[in-house]
């Protein structure tokens, strides 16, 4: 077996296992029961988190970009 | 060597693509009691059928529930099927949301997600609605409150009168 074909398996493997391969197993928008749960969500301190942001987009005077509260639900 | 590498490419190709399409508009829409084993789903042959995909862990979901309500309540005489398809992993979770919501249009439970991986909701909630013959016509992604209202009552009530 020559040089290139030698080199295409690494890179046809390194093709299927990256994120780009549409063939790896994903979340559906209907499998993210889970990545819903409040435990999910970054931060487990909504008020701290809300109160933060206030004080960031105050001093920065900008507002939005900060995302939605819970977990990854998605919906939307 | 040639005939390798265009063996190698052809099984790529096919790997990267093997994800199933979404359903979209113009497409038929198989028998939901093939999709929905051991469900009792209602009867849609020659009726306006919306399918909307819920999940109890959606808030937008509920949202649509009064909504949905109101267009069961106005167009079921008419022709129109409403039915609602959980996709909650936990059946006790689609038990408890449902009784919670109060629908009164069927709900059915696709616990195996089989319907789910042939409409391939792009977001939660999801809704189909199919004309008289059974091509899906129209797909909503999300609810978003009054304004999903109005094109609904209006994409159905062209529905209904064909």
């Amino acid at each position: 077996m020559n040089l290139p074909v030698k080199l295409l398996f690494p890179f046809a493997a390194a093709a299927l296992a990256t994120s780009c391969s549409p063939s790896l197993a994903r979340v559906k928008p209907y499998e993210r029961g889970t990545l819903a749960k409040p435990v999910m969500s970054e931060s487990m301190d909504p008020l701290l988190t809300a109160m933060t942001e206030h004080a960031y987009f105050s001093r920065e005077a900008s507002f939005g970009g900060g995302g939605v509260g819970g977990g990854g639900c998605g919906c939307n | 060597m040639k005939t390798l590498l265009s063996l190698i490419a052809v099984t790529l190709c096919t790997a990267l693509t093997a994800s199933a399409e979404p359903a979209k508009a113009g497409q038929s829409m198989p028998k939901l009691a093939s999709l929905l084993p051991g469900a009792s789903v209602p009867a849609t042959a020659g009726k306006v059928v919306l399918v909307d995909f819920w999940a109890s862990w959606c808030g937008p979901c509920k949202a649509s529930f009064p909504v949905l309500n109101k267009l069961h309540e106005t167009y079921a005489s008419k022709g129109l099927v409403v039915i609602g398809v959980g996709v909650d992993e936990d059946a006790a979770k689609y038990q408890a949301f449902a009784g919670k919501m109060g629908a009164k249009f069927p709900l059915v439970h696709d616990s195996a997600h089989k319907a789910a991986a042939f409409f391939g909701p792009a977001t939660m909630p999801t809704s189909y609605l199919v004309d008289r013959k059974g091509v899906i016509r129209h797909v909503h992604s999300g609810f978003r409150g009054a304004k999903t209202e109005a094109e609904y009552i209006s994409e159905i009530e062209a529905l209904l009168a064909q």
